[in-house]
């Protein structure tokens, strides 16, 4: 019941006026953010970023992550109401719950979509309150071929087991990576791959490319689209809240199915997206009644939101306990966490418990403050979406610029966001993933800081990272993963090769 | 009807026509940014091994670690440029068609010409003016009313950051004149 205690020391940091207000005020950016085209969960959150500069780490950690709540709350409205998925987590919540506002019932589909977020998120920080913690100590143990082996396994299991082609995921990364090194070596002090430039000399600032690749690339994408909308407003009634409540209870395993898959893709980097389609089509898979989904079903509104909530806040427990982010949006808190000047790891939990417990305690209250939010200013919201995209569009390009700048005071800074935005387009435009490079970009200086550690202090043998249990089983699991495809061919083969010898007998 | 009341509606008259001709195939641009990227490791792989690429006595030395990525960049791109080999003759999507281009290029210019006008005006100055040509010029919006959300933004800009957040901007001779 240790976590139970620092849980309520979290709420007492956590309950200041001001506190209060910047969550608040994070929410319903966030909001914005989420039903907004044109900007998601990590733009939002990278673009705000430099408002919190100022602030103490525990305030800006609160503002942040209750953004990132309100663009996971966010992303429902316009999916819900007009088709259009704001995030691409929301696509499968579109499924059913715009066929519901067609029939007149996206008061209903709404409040289903909220609740379900509530829930997901709920049972994710629950995994983190008592998890975090004890994974957080044990990794205090660990020395620097422990740590570089987890890397190791971050980016192995997204090359092993990521959607894209291997080759694009490959590249993506190395070329994260690559861009990390840039600028003055951490160990030897020595200059790399800066050309003799003296901008270069500082490195590829993280945030920097994270707005570039997000923010203006983002822009450039929506404009290619037809952005005419057409789609229904909303009120949501307190009888109507009451009524989907009620027949919450009946969806239990649903609710309870989605929240695991969402949490265990959340921890893994898998992500949301995925886990909001495994969990829609496992909802309709174990359902009686399978033609109504796809035709205004409750269900398939609960499914895909309770896992995509779940994923997106359970994606913060490794970056807590492991300081490994397990989503995009993760990476960039984990990037604010530098610029405040706090060292993201295990160390966390005990030099920083104000900040931690802090930030675990706003999960919970930014969750019910935003569940409240968004049931009563739904049509508000909506009609954010009659202003058009001409007035937005630079609005988010002069935000991009001002967050862009503010991070180092640097005018290369905007040119460098720039061709971000530029590589982010075409990337995104033939299928190369952003989230392994956003991945390599933050951990990269910490990857090859652990990997030269462990070199030095084994005087260069690689058997180091199999010189006990604990390193030696990460390592190989992280290969298993590198080359699971492969592995998955040969049992698949070999199971092929079996199976007719035990069928044989009954033909 | 009481079913329009509940409907918004959005319109957008400059949206790109669907049978605008393709200025460029997906495959085209994959393998230019295939062989750009390879270019790229080769260039790095190059620098790095300058910087010293091998072990010392006190560990691998500074260019090490890059190395070794550029040789896996270099070969995933290389796999990537085969597979487009073999595959090819095959049917590739579209790129980008011309109508989508002009609209790409109707926020990129802009864009571009936002940054380079930082440098001289101020950051400040320079969103106005951004948003108020954006507006009248790409979005089709009545002037006063462009003029009046790029001035209202450009304020709440300054008041934002270089009053409430301490936050600093490049400025120009604007805010000079008014003393920041």
């Amino acid at each position: 019941m240790e976590a139970f205690g620092l849980l309520l020391y979290g709420f007492s940091v956590l309950l200041t006026w001001k506190t209060l207000a910047l969550m608040m005020v994070g929410l319903v950016l966030g909001i914005f953010v989420g039903v907004l085209p044109g900007l998601g969960g990590p733009n939002g959150v990278a673009i705000l970023l430099p408002l919190t500069f100022t602030m103490d780490p525990t305030s800006a950690i609160v503002m942040l992550s209750c953004i990132y709540w309100g663009a996971l709350f966010g992303g429902a409205i316009t999916s819900i109401l007009f088709n259009i998925p704001g995030e691409a987590w929301s696509v499968a919540t579109t499924f059913d719950g715009y066929p519901m506002a067609q029939q007149g019932r996206a008061a209903e589909a709404l409040t289903a979509a909220f609740t379900s977020s509530f829930i997901g998120s709920l049972v994710a920080v629950l995994l983190i309150t008592f998890l975090a913690p004890g994974i957080a100590s044990f990794a205090l143990k660990f020395g620097p071929p422990e740590f570089f082996a987890v890397y190791l396994l971050t980016f192995c299991s997204f090359v092993g087991l990521g959607r894209e082609e291997k080759y694009k995921t490959l590249i993506s990364m190395s070329l994260g990576l690559l861009l990390a090194g840039v600028g003055m070596d951490t160990v030897s002090g020595q200059l790399r791959m800066t050309f003799g430039s003296n901008d270069l000399l500082r490195g590829i600032n993280f945030l920097v490319a994270v707005i570039g690749l997000f923010g203006i690339s983002e822009i450039l994408l929506t404009m290619e689209e037809r952005l005419a909308l057409r789609g229904h407003a909303a009120k949501i009634s307190l009888r109507v809240v009451l009524k989907v409540w009620k027949e919450l209870p009946q969806y239990w395993v649903t609710l309870l199915r989605s929240s695991a898959i969402g949490c265990w893709l959340g921890i893994t980097p898998g992500g949301a997206i995925a886990a909001s389609f495994m969990s829609y089509n496992l909802a309709k898979r174990f359902s009686r009644d399978k033609d109504s989904f796809g035709r205004g079903r409750i269900e398939g509104v609960f499914a895909p939101e309770t896992a995509a909530h779940a994923s997106g806040t359970a994606a913060l427990l490794p970056m807590l306990a492991l300081g490994i982010p397990g989503s995009g949006t993760a990476a960039i808190l984990l990037g604010g966490l530098m610029v405040w000047g706090l060292n993201p790891g295990p160390l966390l939990f005990v030099e920083h418990k104000e900040f931690v417990w802090g930030l675990i305690a706003s999960m919970y209250l930014g969750n019910v403050v935003g569940l409240i939010l968004v049931l009563t200013t739904v049509p508000l919201f909506a009609a954010v979406l009659r202003v058009p995209f001409a007035a937005i569009a630079p609005m988010i390009v002069v935000s991009c610029a001002i967050g862009a700048f503010a991070i180092q005071n640097a005018m290369f800074d905007i040119w460098l966001m720039l061709i971000f935005g530029v590589v982010g387009y075409v990337f995104k435009k033939i299928n190369i993933p952003l989230a392994p490079f956003t991945l390599a970009l933050v951990l990269g200086n910490r990857a090859e800081d652990s990997f030269r550690l462990s070199m030095i202090g084994a005087a260069g043998d690689m058997r180091v990272f199999w010189s006990n249990g604990l390193v030696g089983s990460i390592t190989t699991l992280a290969l298993i993963l590198l080359f699971w495809p492969l592995i998955a061919a040969a049992l698949a083969r070999i199971w092929g090769a079996l199976r007719p010898e035990v069928v044989k007998p009954h033909v | 009807m009481s079913k329009l009341e509940d409907e918004i509606v959005v319109d957008d008259p400059t949206a790109p026509s669907e049978d605008s001709p393709a200025v460029s195939n997906t495959r085209r641009v994959e393998i230019i940014t295939l062989l750009l990227l390879l270019a790229l490791a080769v260039l790095l792989a190059w620098d790095n091994r300058r910087t010293g690429m091998s072990w010392d006595a006190t560990g691998p030395q500074a260019g090490y670690f890059p190395f070794y990525l550029c040789v896996i960049l270099a070969a995933a791109c290389l796999w990537g440029l085969a597979r487009e080999f073999l595959t090819r003759g095959q049917a590739s999507e579209t790129f980008v068609t011309r109508d989508q281009l002009r609209r790409v290029l109707q926020v990129f210019v802009p864009t571009l010409l936002f940054c380079l006008a930082m440098q001289w005006l101020g950051l400040y100055v320079a969103s106005f003016l951004l948003i108020a040509a954006f507006m009248v010029f790409v979005g089709r919006i009545a002037a006063w009313k462009s003029l009046l959300t790029a001035l209202l933004f450009s304020v709440i800009m300054f008041v934002t950051f270089q009053i409430a957040f301490d936050v600093i901007m490049p400025k120009g001779p604007l805010e000079a004149l008014f003393g920041y």
